[in-house]
């Protein structure tokens, strides 16, 4: 029995496989993950792992190792993340979601230190040689809200849209300020003294960070699409590239001290219209299927490890210090976006009700990330407090606030998603609006919203796309794409409705100039040349059809019949109306 | 503040625009009208930026249309002065926090009206299958590899799918005529425009010099 040999990637794979197979056991009990989100019931399971493992060896369960978080498990959600965030509404907020990431968090961070400080000066509790350093450092690992907690939750309760947007992209944003001060604090506490221009310097690395991360996501993100370019004659490897280079981007930037999270995110959504124009059908579903199924398997094996590394002798349990960290965790966070929003709501003509307020700070989850952070902090004294403290914040928010929110959000009637189909009129309509808005701009001689993202879609169809593009054939707008997917599934109604002899029952009539248009027209509108050139057009850029809809659901994938099918589908409709 | 020209006439217009903004707006008149007291069609030429908006012709249009200006007669002005380059701006201006129901309801079929006189070319109340066509034409003018049949059938597509929303299943014998403005109200139900449609004006500071 050779086990030594095989250990590392047998019990890897174990790891996952059991991950797997405790997702299967939750849904199969239908009721279930609508009551309890998959995230409690994971490190439940976790929990349960890490007793087994316990009573077995009489000795603490592995740890989580924060280098296998943040190299192997965080990327792929990340990359998840920001492949699939729907830019139109992400940018339409951007302002809002920098406030609540960047100022919502320093906020966060100096009000739990020095609270907590405030808690430790007490004599009773024991306490007293917790600095206020050491307390900031906490509070800068604990501040911050986790974007693979609030994916899992969120997911699940279907808000709408804007709210979405705001607590996910503000979760996604805040890492490069807690990067910045996590290290910042750090540093601080291992150097004697603290002069002010440490602090300045700190102000400035912030910017360096998040800026830095972006720029080196989009440099590696436009060399992606670049090197898409290429790969006609290599389909098969066209999906490695989109991966290889979004975890070069990320560990560059980790690398340089940057942001790492931002740098995939950048990387991401930059290169996704070009690479998307690039590829081929089959790369594209591809790319799309290996995203969710590693995001998903990373997304379980967090949860679980999580549970695991709670057993166990890591801890020094002081119920004081934790209580207060979880009250003003939820105080701090509370105050923070009221704050805020009251800010948001004086500038903004979009106000942020006092619904959503509540949503956005009860949905201010901790999770995995905080628990690594803690892991990695220097070995003092008192460091098992902090990870007590941390794991009881985190399963706190998790189970109590993840599973709280669902009912709430049911209870206080928060605006839910839309659920309506897309129509071709409404395209149709947004973009004359767009274009409307950017000429009242340019009329009225106010550089606005619409003035600028006119100029970037001018710079990008000027030059990016001469570059970046194979085929420079001007992709297209989102009205034909929609169209011709609506299109596509009327004609695959029709085909199973079996009423493609004749026309289709019921046809409206339109009046054209006074003239009506008959049976006959629409008859003509199906005639094979018409068809033919529908048929081309599709068949070239089938894959860019499924763009439009909600793409941010960690279990199913946008649009999932067979392309293969509908094609034949509309064969068959081409042969019988011939 | 600096020496102001002659100011305009803006009681009559029971608009929530500040001062401000009003003086921002003059000046911009007065910049594009080459210092006359009235615009017309020609004037819009010298914005650049203009050029390249594919439905450059009916925003224009819409400046000079008579039933956007609030005039009781019909067809086009030939020039507008500023009292009226006032009036086609507040269409665009922002919602206020303490609007009540019947405001807000006013505010929005004010601005879909707007939008419905710049759809409807040739003034006759409804938006017919050709004026459609006309708007998805103009609007994917940019892409020269699109041909003129698909942008066509969206429309004709676009089309039935409003007849579908605003008279349901039709008989055969059913003649569609075009699309009033109650159901162009039905078709935009689904998009805030309250808080869409509007520019901001609130830099005055990028205009700061006087001339």
């Amino acid at each position: 029995l050779d086990y030594q040999h095989v250990q590392v990637p047998f019990e890897i794979t174990l790891w996952i496989m059991l991950a797997s197979l405790a997702k299967i056991g939750f849904h199969l009990y239908n009721k279930l993950p609508s009551v309890v989100p998959e995230s409690c019931l994971l490190i439940f399971v976790g929990l349960i792992m890490g007793g087994i493992i316990y009573g077995l060896n009489d000795r603490s369960p592995p740890v989580m190792d924060s280098d296998i978080f943040f190299l192997y498990l965080l990327p792929p959600i990340v990359l998840d993340a920001g492949y699939f965030m729907p830019s139109r509404p992400f940018f339409e907020n951007i302002g809002t979601i920098l406030l609540y990431a960047v100022v919502g968090t320093i906020w966060n961070v100096f009000g739990i230190g020095f609270s907590l400080y405030g808690i430790c000066q007490v004599k009773a509790f024991r306490l007293q040689d917790v600095s206020l350093l050491h307390n900031l450092l906490f509070g800068s690992l604990i501040a911050a809200v986790d974007p693979v907690a609030v994916l899992a939750v969120f997911e699940e309760i279907h808000v709408n849209e804007k709210l979405h947007i705001l607590v996910f992209g503000e979760s996604l944003l805040n890492d490069a300020v807690t990067v910045v001060l996590y290290k910042l604090f750090r540093s601080f506490c291992e150097m004697p003294t603290i002069k002010s221009v440490d602090v300045f310097a700190g102000v400035g690395k912030f910017f360096v960070v998040g800026l830095g991360g972006v720029l080196v996501g989009l440099s590696f993100g436009f060399t992606a699409a670049f090197t898409t370019r290429f790969t006609k004659d290599i389909r098969v490897i066209e999906p490695l590239f989109v991966f290889l280079y979004s975890y070069l981007s990320y560990l560059t930037a980790e690398m340089f001290h940057l942001s790492g999270i931002v740098a995939i995110i950048s990387c991401a959504m930059g290169m996704k219209r070009y690479v998307e124009a690039n590829i081929s059908l089959k790369s594209h579903t591809t790319v799309k299927y290996f995203m969710k199924m590693w995001s998903s398997v990373s997304d379980t094996l967090i949860f679980i490890f999580l549970g695991v590394s709670t057993i166990g002798e890591n801890h020094e349990w002081n119920w004081p210090y934790i209580c207060f960290t979880v009250i003003f965790c939820l105080i701090w966070r509370a105050l923070g976006v009221l704050v805020l929003t009251f800010f948001v709501n004086r500038f903004h003509v979009n106000t942020i009700t006092s619904k959503d307020q509540f949503i956005i700070a009860y949905g201010g989850l901790r999770g995995a990330i905080c628990f690594s952070l803690v892991f990695l902090l220097p070995d003092f004294h008192r460091k098992k407090l902090f990870i007590a403290a941390t794991t009881v914040v985190i399963l706190f928010t998790v189970f109590i606030q993840g599973m709280t929110i669902r009912p709430l959000v049911d209870l206080l009637a928060v605006k839910r998603k839309r659920e309506s189909a897309p129509t071709v009129g409404e395209q149709i309509h947004i973009r004359f609006l767009d274009h409307l808005l950017a000429g009242i701009e340019d009329i009225s001689g106010h550089w606005g919203q619409y003035y600028w993202k006119d100029k970037l879609e001018y710079f990008n169809s000027k030059y990016l796309q001469k570059i970046l593009l194979r085929e420079y054939d001007q992709p297209k707008s989102s009205i034909v794409l929609l169209y011709e997917k609506l299109e596509r599934k009327h004609a695959m109604e029709l085909a199973q409705a079996g009423q493609l002899g004749h026309s289709p029952a019921q046809p409206p009539f339109l009046s054209s100039d006074r003239t009506v248009i008959t049976d006959q027209k629409l008859e003509d509108t199906l005639n094979p040349a018409v068809l033919d050139n529908i048929q081309e057009i599709l068949a070239r850029n089938l894959y860019r059809i499924r763009r439009t809809g909600p793409a941010y659901n960690r279990h199913t994938l946008p649009g999932d019949s067979e392309p293969a099918e509908q094609a034949k589908e509309i064969l068959i409709l081409r042969h019988k109306s011939l | 503040g600096c020496p102001q020209g002659p100011r305009p006439v803006t009681s009559v217009l029971a608009l929530a625009v500040t001062s401000e903004q009003i003086e921002h707006l003059h000046r911009r008149f007065k910049q594009l009208s080459q210092d006359q007291l009235t615009i017309r069609k020609e004037n819009f030429d010298s914005i650049p930026d203009l050029e390249f908006n594919p439905i450059r012709g009916k925003i224009v249009h819409a400046f000079f249309d008579k039933r956007n200006l609030r005039q009781e007669s019909d067809g086009l002005a030939d020039e507008i002065n500023f009292e009226d380059f006032l009036t086609i701006m507040s269409y665009f201006r922002p919602i206020e926090m303490n609007m009540d129901e019947e405001q807000l309801d006013r505010f929005r079929k004010e601005k879909l009206k707007f939008l419905f006189h710049m759809y409807d070319s040739d003034h006759d109340g409804k938006i017919t299958l050709q004026e459609y066509r006309n708007v998805v034409e103009e609007l994917l003018s940019g892409n020269p590899h699109l041909e003129k049949e698909s942008a066509r059938s969206i429309a004709d597509g676009a089309m039935m799918e409003a007849a579908s929303i605003c008279v349901g299943q039709m008989g055969p014998d059913q003649v569609y005529e075009g699309i009033t403005f109650e159901d162009f109200l039905k078709m935009w139900q689904g998009i805030d425009i309250e808080t869409k449609m509007h520019v901001r004006f609130l830099n005055v500071d990028t205009i700061a010099h006087c001339y």
